[in-house]
């Protein structure tokens, strides 16, 4: 098999605090695959590190984050040993991000055709006029009604799900590899929604694009994604191709997270089943797995010893000690 | 149909008239009117400004007795005619005043966008920087740099630039932070533009609104201020126009009764600041979404 287009290994990102008294483990020892073409994506609970993980393989962490281990490999090259102007130049060109607010994404005093055409400018040295051409025929491929009509349009004339889809329009500009996508459809109505993930799996057919679909909607995932990966606290606890994740979830934090979704079929008028106990303050986790004080199945030894990642199916991997050898 | 289609449709004269009460019509007719005489002052005054007939000393204007069709608003102690140095002085307070507000306007939008958006050590030195000239009286700092620079309209200019500048680098700073919190300057990193082309593109455009309406109150101070250095004898050199100037030549003959000489070029300086406040005032709420009333 080819080399994945990007892989993470034991990937740790921290934040300090002023003093370096407290050190949050946002990141801890995440190692994760994402073939050509295919779609990743990552669930979990706010807080659990998702949104720092995305930002860590771009290379955009705030000041007191530091990425402290581990290896980023995009395209067989080490984006970590790559300078910021190396970083800039893979931004936007190879691995491209959506942001969750379409509203606030674009700056409201440039026309939707300058913005679109901005990174073609910027990355591939595009002059004004083929730039814009091109910007025209991407507003096309977004199922922007009379794009030509709506290039001269600003941020403000359009409403949230055309602005999101002119942010995927930009995203894909340069024909990236990768898209990250954090929480695109939180601040989208339903019926929007759908429309914007089938709009995302088309933009990913036509260009072959890899995602990462960072998301707390379980459906979503069902709907999107090829493999998943779920974190708690800052680690992968379970990760595989999409079928075994939902049909023979192995972690136990996977399974309540699965049995929470509400069901149209379920007739019954059962409570529906919540997980108890909150997540854990990320500063301070607990000691063993940091899942062991809400879960059901806990042992003597989740509370002394972390888990080891093990083998649990083809691509399926857990960590949890009802499955360690 | 919502409210401004429907005031669209049923425009009577009283909206029409209101509307242009809501222009602020005297402040601008005065800037405009001080603009194209301080242009066309050769052609509108009537006498050569820096030269007089010292048999006509002292001349009142043409109004009260003794005064003369020839010399409108009177002549001064050296006999120069009033009127014509008023119209060639309005030429010194306007450019100097747009000159000044436009150097200062670059240098603090240039330093309060980086101390804004590049933080760190660079937001430290600029901001201890204008904590430092804050903290002087902004009188005596001229004073003082008038003073070691040598009086010349030029100097004056960057004597006044270099006292004001501070004033819009913290407000532009200000703006700046909130600004690079924005989603579209994150979706502009994420899209890999340099920081130069962040601030450039993406900020310095979001700004200028605040610069236009701070440069337009700005003008009132700056023309205080130069007045206030030529009155002192550390702005514009004599023997050239300068109403601060006027005003400095003609408060000996005050008490002598002489009033023309200090009144009208008073009352010229304060005409043009308080034309420049009030324009800047209803800019203020002209591009503050939040003032504007919809």
């Amino acid at each position: 098999m080819s080399e994945p287009l990007l892989e993470l290994r034991g990937l740790s990102t921290h934040y300090e605090s002023a003093r370096g008294t407290r050190v949050t483990r946002a990141v801890d020892d995440v190692s994760l695959t994402v073939e050509r073409g295919t779609t990743l994506g990552i669930v979990g609970e706010s807080g659990s590190g998702k949104s720092t993980l995305a930002l860590s393989i771009m290379r955009l962490l705030p000041p007191a984050a530091r990425i402290v281990g581990g290896q980023i490999r995009f395209e067989g090259e080490d984006l970590l040993r790559k300078s910021p102007a190396e970083m800039r130049a893979i931004r936007g060109k190879r691995i491209a991000m959506i942001l969750q607010d379409p509203m606030a994404s674009l700056n409201p005093l440039f026309t939707i055709g300058d913005q679109i055409s901005e990174s073609l400018r910027v990355h591939e040295g595009a002059s004004r006029k083929s730039a814009w051409t091109r910007a025209r025929r991407l507003l096309e491929a977004v199922r922007i009604s009379a794009p030509a009509a709506r290039m001269t349009e600003f941020p403000h004339q359009m409403s949230g799900g055309m602005r999101q889809r002119i942010v995927g329009a930009i995203a894909v500009a340069c024909e990236p590899r990768l898209l990250i996508a954090d929480e695109p459809t939180t601040s989208l109505d339903l019926t929007i929604q759908a429309q914007y993930l089938s709009l995302l799996r088309d933009l990913q057919r036509e260009h072959h694009l890899a995602m990462i679909f960072i998301t707390h909607n379980l459906g979503i995932v069902a709907r999107m994604c090829d493999a998943v990966a779920v974190m708690y606290a800052g680690r992968v606890v379970e990760a595989g191709p999409i079928r075994e994740i939902f049909n023979e979830p192995a972690h136990p934090y996977t399974r309540a997270l699965l049995e929470s979704v509400p069901r149209l079929t379920d007739d019954s008028h059962a409570r529906l089943p919540a997980i108890d106990g909150q997540p854990p303050d990320p500063s301070a986790p607990p000691p063993g797995c940091a899942f062991h004080p809400r879960c059901p199945q806990r042992r003597p030894r989740c509370e002394a010893e972390a888990p080891p990642v093990t083998r649990v199916g083809a691509g399926h991997t857990a960590r949890c000690w009802l499955h360690a050898p | 149909m919502n409210a401004s289609t429907a005031a669209v449709l049923v425009e009577t004269p009283r909206r029409a008239a209101r509307r242009l009460s809501s222009y602020p019509v005297v402040p601008l007719a005065i800037i405009v009117l001080m603009l194209l005489v301080a242009i066309g002052a050769d052609v509108v005054a009537p006498h050569d400004p820096e030269i007089g007939s010292l048999g006509l000393r002292f001349k009142p204007p043409a109004w009260q007795a003794g005064g003369s069709a020839d010399h409108l608003l009177g002549t001064d102690h050296l006999g120069r005619d009033v009127l014509s140095r008023l119209l060639f002085g309005a030429r010194v307070s306007l450019v100097v005043g747009f000159t000044a507000v436009i150097v200062a306007g670059l240098l603090g939008v240039a330093f309060g966008i980086a101390a804004g958006y590049l933080g760190g050590w660079v937001d430290e030195v600029i901001m201890r920087l204008t904590d430092t000239w804050l903290a002087l009286p902004a009188l005596t700092f001229a004073i003082f740099l008038a003073a070691v620079l040598g009086p010349s309209e030029l100097n004056i200019v960057i004597v006044l630039a270099a006292v004001y500048w501070t004033r819009y680098a913290r407000v532009i700073r200000g703006e700046v932070l909130s600004l690079k919190e924005r989603e579209f300057v994150r979706l502009a990193i994420i899209a890999g533009c340099s920081r130069l082309t962040i601030m450039r593109r993406h900020i310095l455009p979001n700004v200028l609104n605040s610069a236009i309406v701070l440069a337009t109150l700005m003008l009132g101070v700056v023309v205080v201020t130069e007045a206030a250095l030529s009155f002192l004898g550390v702005g514009v050199p004599p023997p050239k126009p300068a109403w601060g100037l006027m005003l400095a030549d003609g408060k000996r003959g005050l008490m002598a009764g002489y009033w023309w000489l200090t009144v009208l070029p008073g009352l010229c300086i304060m005409l043009l600041v308080l034309a420049a406040n009030l324009l800047g005032d209803w800019l203020r709420v002209k591009l503050d979404p939040q003032l504007r009333q919809l």
